[in-house]
C-alpha cells in the first residue's frame, strides 16, 4: 500500500502548476496501483555481484527482505531467509530497457495493435503511452526473462512531440496501472529528423523539413510557455482558461516535472535540440536512437544528457548511416552518460549482449571496458535517465531488490537469466516453469507449454 | 626509408591487392575445419593461390611463405550469410538504391539480383570485416518500404537469388540462380490478393505454365500455344526449379503452410530450403525426410503474427536432432548487419544446440544447401581459402576477427565505420573532424 500512496503523492506533485483549476481533493488520474508479488526473505550467496555503481564484488551474497536490499557484501548472515546457492553465477541489478513499445506496440503486430503513434498532426502532447498499452502483450513475458525488471514505454516517432511516456513494473498486471512504476516521473516523447518530416511531409502538411521540424517544436514551447503564464495569472485573478492537454504536459517539461526523452539520431540534430531546450528553459534527458552521440559526446556530458543508444544498428535510414559499434564506449569515455536500449520486443530480451558486443568492439582499439562499467549502461544509466535512480537500478542497501542472477558472466553469449527478482519477489525462475507467467494471449500455444522460455 | 621497409611495404601491397600469386601459412591456431578432420589443435594450414592444399599438425610450412602466427586464436572456415540484401541497398528508407524488389506487372521468376549486385557497397567491407566472406543476396517480397504505404507491390514469385563472395570484387558472383525466392503464407497472402491459398494457387499455375511451354516450346513459339499469365523470361527461369537445379526458397513461418509446401515439393519433384519457419519444428520429422533445410532466426521467439503464434527458443536443436540441415539469419537485419549470424549461433547454442552444429550452421550448411560446399564452406585442401582469425570463441560477442582471408588473400581490416571510429577518437584535435584523416 505504500507504493500506491508515493505514487498519488508523485502524480500530484507532476501537475503541481494546474491544481488550482481543478477540483480539490480528487486523486490523480491513472494512478499506479502496482503491488509488487508475494516475496519472502532471500539470501543469494557466493556470487559474482556488479552492483550497478561501478563496483564489483566476487564471491559476495545479497540479502533481501521486504521488497528491498537490505545489504550487499561478504559473508552475510540471512536470519532465517531463504538461501539461494549463487556460486559460479553472477548477480546484477535488474535490466531496465529506457526504449520500449511494448504494450503499444504489441506482438502479435496485427493493424489492430497499432496504438504506438497517433500520426494524426505533428504536435499530440495531450496523448499518453499508458492508455495504448496492453498488458497481455507476450513481450512482457519473454522481456522477463531477458532480466528485465523496468521498463519505459513511449510513443512512436511520428511525430516532433509524441506523447507522455510511462515507466513500468515487468509484472504483467490486468490493467496498466498495475504495472505503473510507483513514483515513478512521466516522460515525454519528442522526436528529430526523418520520421516527422516524412510522415507529415507524406501528407502534404508541416513539417516536410528539418527545418520545419524545429519551427514545430519552438511553436509548440511559445504556446506551453504561454499557457503557463495565463494559468498562474489566474491564480490571482481572472477566470482560468479550459484546461488543455497538450500544454499540461508541456507546462509539466517547462517545470521540470516530466522528463524529456528525445528520438534523434544525427550529432548536429542533438546540438539544435540542446539549443532549443536552452531557449525555452527546460532539459533533454536523454537522447534515443542516438546513433552519432559519439560525434558529440562532449557536448552530451557537458548538458548532463543521457544518450540510449543500439549496440550496432545502422544503415536502415539515412540518418542511421553513421552508426558505428563503439559508440556507447566513446559516450561513456567522454564522462556522459551511456545507455543502451532496445526499441524492439526481441532486443530487450538480450540487452546484455548489446552490451558485450560494445565491450568487445572497444577492445580492438584499445579501451579497456570492465563488466562493473558497462552494466551501468543496461541498470544504473538507465534509472538516472527514468529520474528513478533513486529508488532501483543499483544493488544498495534501501533500493527496491530488482535484481537478477545470472547463469554466468551476463556478457557471454551463453548465459541466461536463471532467476528474476522484483521487489523482492520472484517473478521468474528459468528452472521453475510453474511460477513464470503466461499472458492471457499465449495460452494454449507451444510457448504457454514452454516454448518461450 | 631504407630497403628492406621498402620491400616489405611492397610485400604488404602485394598481400592487400591480391596481385601475387602467393603461399600462406596460418600456423599454431586451433583450427575448427569443420570438415572430415575436424578441430585440430596447433595446426598449419597451407594455403596456394587462393586454394587451401594442406592442413594438419604435422604440416610443413613451405619455404618462401606468409606466415600468420595464429597461436593462442581460434580459425574457422568464412561465415556464410544465407538470405539477405547486400550490395543491393545502402540505405534501408528513403534514401538510395533499392534493388531487391520487383514490382509493378514486370517480370516474376525472372527477376535475377544477381545484375544489380555492387561489390563496392559500404555494407560489404562493414560485413567481411566481421568474418562474412560468402553471401546469398535475394530478392524480397516487395512490399512498399516502412513508412511508405502506397506504391505497386511485388509477387508471390520475386525471383532468383545469387551467392556472392565478399573479396576483392573481381568475380564476386559464385553462383547465379542459386534459389527461387515464393512468398507464402501471410507474406504471400498480401502478394496474391488476401489469401496464402491464392499464393499457393500462383506458385502451382507458375509451374504448370512452365511445365506446358517446356513440353509444348514449338506450338508456343509458333503461336499455336494459349497465353500465359508469365514471361517467357519467368518460364524459362522456372525450368531450372522444376529440373531441381534450383531450389525453391520459401519464406514461411506457419505449420499448416509448412504442410502443404512439403506436399507441393512432392508433387513437382522439387527442391525447397524454407526461410523463416518459425513453427518449423513441429515438422522437424517431416524436414527431415524431405530433405528440406530451415533458415532461422532461433532467438526470435515472440509472435510477430498469427504465423509464428507456436515460436519456440528450442527450435534450432529441435531441428537438427531431428536431421534438418539449418543455417541462421535474422529476417529483421541480415543485410546491414549479417555479421550478427554469430549471435544467433551463440544464442541455438545457449537453447541447446550443440557448439559445433552451431558453427557448421554459419559456414558448411549454407555453403551446402546453395550448392557451392565444393568450393568453401569448411577448411579442407582443394577447397577455396575463406578463413577467419579470432581471439577466441567466434559466437562470442565480445570477439571479433582479427584477420579475415577471402579465397587466400587477407583483406583490409578497414571499413567506412572503422575511418568514422578512428576519427571521432581524436578527441585532443585541433581542427574539425573533416580535417582529420
Amino acid at each position: 500500500m505504500k507504493y500506491s500512496i508515493a505514487a498519488v503523492a508523485a502524480a500530484a506533485l507532476i501537475v503541481g502548476a494546474c491544481n488550482a483549476h481543478k477540483p480539490e481533493n480528487v486523486e490523480e488520474p491513472f494512478a499506479s496501483r502496482y503491488q509488487p508479488l508475494p516475496g519472502e526473505p532471500t539470501l543469494l550467496i557466493d556470487a559474482t555481484i556488479l552492483t550497478g555503481t561501478g563496483e564489483r564484488l566476487d564471491n559476495a551474497d545479497v540479502l533481501i527482505r521486504d521488497g528491498k536490499i537490505v545489504a550487499v557484501g561478504e559473508d552475510l548472515s540471512g536470519d532465517g531467509a531463504t538461501v539461494v546457492d549463487a556460486s559460479g553465477r553472477w548477480i546484477t541489478p535488474g535490466i531496465i530497457d529506457l526504449h520500449s513499445h511494448l504494450g503499444v506496440y504489441p506482438s502479435p503486430g496485427t493493424a489492430s495493435h497499432s496504438d504506438g503513434n497517433e500520426a494524426t498532426a505533428p504536435v499530440t502532447a495531450e496523448v499518453w503511452a499508458e492508455h495504448s498499452v496492453w498488458p497481455h502483450d507476450p513481450g512482457f513475458v519473454t522481456a522477463l526473462a531477458g532480466g528485465v525488471t523496468s521498463m519505459q514505454v513511449l510513443p512512436g516517432s511520428a511525430n516532433l512531440i509524441g506523447g507522455r511516456s510511462v515507466t513500468l513494473k515487468n509484472v504483467p498486471g490486468r490493467n496498466v496501472q498495475d504495472m505503473k512504476f510507483p513514483g515513478a516521473p512521466y516522460g515525454l516523447k519528442m522526436a528529430c529528423g526523418e520520421n516527422p518530416k516524412r510522415v507529415y511531409g507524406g501528407k502534404g502538411i508541416a513539417p516536410s523539413t528539418r527545418m520545419g521540424n524545429v519551427a514545430g517544436y519552438r511553436s509548440a514551447w511559445i504556446a506551453a510557455a504561454d499557457y503557463r503564464d495565463k494559468m498562474a495569472a489566474t491564480k490571482s485573478w481572472g477566470e482560468a482558461p479550459l484546461r488543455d492537454l497538450q500544454l499540461e504536459t508541456l507546462v509539466g517539461v517547462l517545470d521540470g516535472k516530466i522528463l524529456v526523452h528525445n528520438h534523434c539520431y544525427r550529432g548536429d540534430e542533438m546540438s539544435v535540440m540542446l539549443d532549443i531546450a536552452k531557449e525555452f528553459g527546460y532539459k533533454i534527458t536523454s537522447f534515443h536512437h542516438a546513433v552519432e552521440a559519439y560525434k558529440v559526446a562532449d557536448l552530451l556530458a557537458e548538458n548532463d544528457t543521457c544518450a540510449a543508444m543500439w549496440a550496432d544498428w545502422w544503415g536502415f535510414k539515412m540518418e542511421a548511416y553513421d552508426g558505428i559499434r563503439e559508440n556507447a564506449a566513446l559516450v561513456d569515455d567522454a564522462g556522459a552518460c551511456a545507455i543502451i536500449h532496445s526499441d524492439s520486443e526481441e532486443g530487450i530480451q538480450r540487452l546484455n549482449q548489446e552490451t558485450a558486443k560494445v565491450i568487445g568492439a572497444a577492445a580492438r582499439v584499445g579501451m579497456d571496458i570492465a563488466a562493473e562499467r558497462a552494466i551501468r549502461w543496461i541498470t544504473s544509466n538507465p534509472a538516472k535517465a527514468l529520474g528513478i535512480a533513486e529508488m532501483t537500478g543499483t544493488l544498495e542497501a534501501g533500493k527496491m531488490a530488482d535484481v537478477v542472477v545470472w547463469s554466468g558472466d551476463p556478457f557471454s553469449v551463453y548465459t541466461r537469466p536463471d532467476q528474476v527478482y522484483i521487489d523482492g519477489a520472484l517473478a521468474y525462475d528459468r528452472h521453475n516453469d510453474s511460477i513464470n507467467p503466461v499472458t492471457d494471449f499465449t495460452l494454449g500455444t507451444s510457448a504457454a507449454a514452454g516454448g518461450a522460455r | 626509408m631504407n630497403r628492406s621497409k621498402t620491400l616489405l611495404i611492397l610485400l604488404a601491397l602485394m598481400a592487400a591487392s591480391g596481385v601475387a600469386a602467393e603461399t600462406v601459412a596460418i600456423v599454431g591456431g586451433t583450427v575448427h575445419t569443420i570438415g572430415p578432420q575436424g578441430t585440430l589443435e596447433n595446426a598449419t594450414i597451407v594455403i596456394e593461390d587462393g586454394f587451401v592444399v594442406m592442413v594438419g599438425k604435422a604440416v610443413k610450412v613451405p619455404d618462401g611463405a606468409r606466415t600468420i602466427d595464429a597461436s593462442g586464436k581460434v580459425v574457422t572456415p568464412g561465415l556464410f550469410s544465407p538470405i539477405g540484401n547486400l550490395g543491393l541497398v545502402e540505405v534501408g528508407l528513403s534514401a538510395g538504391p533499392n534493388d531487391f524488389a520487383q514490382r509493378g506487372d514486370a517480370f516474376t521468376a525472372g527477376f535475377d539480383v544477381a545484375d544489380a549486385y555492387n561489390p563496392r557497397s559500404t555494407l560489404i567491407a562493414i560485413n567481411r570485416i566481421e568474418g562474412i566472406t560468402r553471401a546469398v543476396i535475394a530478392p524480397a517480397p516487395g512490399r512498399p518500404a516502412y513508412g511508405e504505404e502506397t506504391g505497386d507491390v511485388g509477387h508471390v514469385l520475386s525471383g532468383l537469388a545469387a551467392v556472392v563472395n565478399l573479396g576483392d570484387g573481381s568475380n564476386f558472383l559464385e553462383r547465379r540462380a542459386a534459389a527461387m525466392v515464393v512468398n507464402l503464407g501471410e507474406n504471400g497472402s498480401e502478394l496474391a490478393g488476401g489469401s496464402r491459398a491464392g499464393a499457393m494457387l500462383t506458385l502451382r499455375n507458375a509451374l504448370d505454365e512452365a511445365i506446358d511451354y517446356r513440353d509444348h516450346k514449338d506450338d508456343f513459339e509458333r503461336g499455336a500455344r494459349r497465353a500465359y499469365r508469365h514471361h517467357v523470361a519467368d518460364l524459362e527461369s522456372l525450368q531450372g526449379v522444376l529440373s531441381g537445379a534450383i531450389p525453391l526458397y520459401a519464406n514461411v513461418h506457419r505449420a499448416s503452410d509448412i504442410e502443404v509446401l512439403i506436399q507441393l515439393v512432392a508433387d513437382y519433384g522439387l527442391r525447397a530450403i524454407i526461410n523463416g519457419g518459425a513453427e518449423a519444428w513441429m515438422l522437424a520429422d517431416q524436414l527431415a525426410a524431405a530433405d528440406i533445410p530451415v533458415v532461422l532466426a532461433p532467438q526470435d521467439i515472440l509472435p510477430g503474427n498469427f504465423d509464428r503464434i507456436n515460436a519456440r527458443r528450442e527450435s534450432a536443436a529441435i531441428l537438427a536432432a531431428a536431421g534438418v540441415t539449418i543455417t541462421f539469419a535474422d529476417d529483421q537485419s541480415q543485410t546491414h548487419n549479417a555479421r550478427n549470424i554469430t549471435q544467433s549461433a551463440g544464442n541455438a547454442v545457449a537453447y541447446g544446440l550443440s557448439w559445433d552444429d552451431a558453427l557448421r550452421a554459419i559456414t558448411l550448411a549454407p555453403a551446402e544447401i546453395f550448392g557451392v560446399a565444393g568450393r568453401v564452406g569448411s577448411i579442407e585442401p582443394g577447397k577455396e581459402a575463406d578463413i577467419v582469425i579470432w581471439p577466441g570463441d567466434p559466437l562470442e560477442l565480445t570477439n571479433f576477427p582479427e584477420q579475415v582471408l577471402i579465397k587466400g588473400e587477407s583483406i583490409s581490416m578497414t571499413s567506412r565505420q572503422t575511418l568514422l571510429r578512428d576519427r571521432y577518437l581524436q578527441t585532443d584535435a585541433d581542427k574539425p573532424p573533416a580535417f582529420r584523416k
